[in-house]
């Protein structure tokens, strides 16, 4: 899906998920850092749990408790997406 | 850099031992099995699996010593067939229809609150060691060393979005015009990191039945056109479940102390994947719908016996590692280990 000068560029809102957004693109974050990603699509994280933001690492799936599953406190990780840093 | 040839494993039975006999012996399979006499042989099993390898790695890469027009031998594409009857069969059995394909890609986008003890990855995550690591790697070599190769197949079987956004997708797979970073390529700087042989099909003697049978299921859905549906019903599946299940493997490489390449092709695969999904998703699988609608049990079908054969292959893994053994045929050597960090 390259992207056409006589087309703009189109953003896709994806409902409960992220923005995706034909790339490559660049994306200056709050602090004035550049993210930058050359994929051909973008998937730019809004619900801000992603560990890999500003890009979509899938945080925003809704969760469900497996049939078989240990307590929580014993899951350093798959429990807490926003509290681990890459 | 060239890499030696696939050498064909030892036969597990009479099956995979016609193929080999047939292969290097350039003999036709005969007297070709004839479906009652396959009746009596598990589906799932060693030799059958063994033998439908064989024959689809014809396609692929081939072996040392066989060869390559061995690919369209007549009597090795009848016995194929029958091989493929006896699989496809019993998935058919084994995984109940499923007319809604939105339905079953849903119930795939719902992550465990907590740790899944049926999960590899969860269990690689939290509790692995090293060993079961190198394990995983050396069995997950046979799809990863040829990885987006068998969806490559669907392609002229596809129309307009669905198309460009299959290729799409596939492009991102093959390193978007760069070798050093086809995911094959990343994959095999993961296993040099874990000490691993990298050469291509080097594990296959190695490797269990249930590992093989979800390597032939991407074969099995990608050579048939009928199959168009279920293979794009397996690249869904896994494009939606990679991106979280790599966040776990990746989590596990770092508690493990592995190097930065090998935890690389993980992470490269939590980024990409998230986009891939969506694209699979909207357009992929939207796009097919929209053009044969009729195909919405199959792409449902192949999504849930994807799921099928990778449950059994988590069994198996976790069955062995559970009990201290080794889930491989043939244990990995330890003489290259990860020097202690």
């Amino acid at each position: 899906m390259p992207s056409r000068t006589e087309r703009p560029r189109r953003v896709i809102v994806e409902q409960g998920g992220p923005l995706l957004v034909e790339g490559p693109v660049e994306v200056e974050l709050a602090d004035g850092s550049l993210a930058t990603s050359r994929r051909f699509m973008v998937a730019l994280c809004t619900c801000r749990r992603s560990r890999t933001y500003p890009w979509c690492d899938t945080s925003h799936r809704r969760r469900t408790k497996p049939e078989q599953q240990t307590p929580d406190q014993e899951t350093p990780d798959a429990q807490t997406p926003d509290q681990e840093t890459p | 850099m060239s890499e030696p040839e696939p050498q064909l494993p030892a036969a597990r039975g009479a099956l995979s031992g016609a193929v080999w006999d047939a292969l290097l012996g350039g003999r036709p399979p005969h007297p070709l099995p004839s479906p009652p006499s396959l009746d009596g042989h598990d589906p799932y099993g060693d030799d059958l699996q063994l033998a439908l390898y064989l024959l689809y790695e014809l396609h692929y890469r081939g072996f040392d010593g066989v060869p390559d027009d061995r690919e369209w031998d007549p009597d090795l594409l009848a016995l194929r067939r029958l091989l493929e009857d006896r699989f496809l069969s019993a998935l058919r059995t084994d995984v109940p229809p499923h007319p809604d394909a939105g339905q079953a890609l849903d119930g795939l986008l719902a992550e465990p609150t907590g740790h899944d003890t049926t999960g590899v990855s969860h269990h690689l995550q939290r509790d692995g060691e090293l060993w079961q690591f190198r394990e995983y790697a050396a069995v997950r070599s046979l799809y990863h060393l040829k990885e987006a190769d068998p969806h490559t197949w669907v392609i002229p079987r596809l129309r307009g979005r669905a198309k460009a956004g299959m290729v799409a997708v596939e492009f991102d797979e093959f390193g978007a015009g760069r070798a050093d970073e086809i995911h094959a390529r990343l994959f095999a700087d993961l296993m040099r990191d874990l000490g691993l042989n990298t050469d291509y099909g080097h594990y296959l003697e190695a490797t269990p039945a249930e590992a093989l049978a979800t390597v032939n299921l991407m074969s099995l859905f990608g050579l048939h056109r009928a199959l168009r549906g279920a293979l794009v019903g397996h690249f869904a599946t896994v494009e939606v479940t990679s991106s979280p299940g790599s966040r776990r493997l990746a989590t596990a490489l770092r508690r493990l102390g592995a190097e930065a390449t090998a935890q690389r092709f993980y992470d490269e695969h939590v980024e990409a994947d998230a986009v891939h999904e969506q694209v699979v998703r909207h357009e992929v699988v939207g796009g097919l719908l929209a053009d044969e609608p009729y195909l919405e049990a199959d792409i449902a079908f192949g999504v849930h016996a994807t799921g099928f054969l990778e449950d059994r292959l988590a069994a198996h893994l976790l069955g062995a590692w559970r009990q201290g053994q080794s889930a491989l045929r043939v244990p990995l050597n330890d003489e290259t280990t990860l020097s202690p960090r």
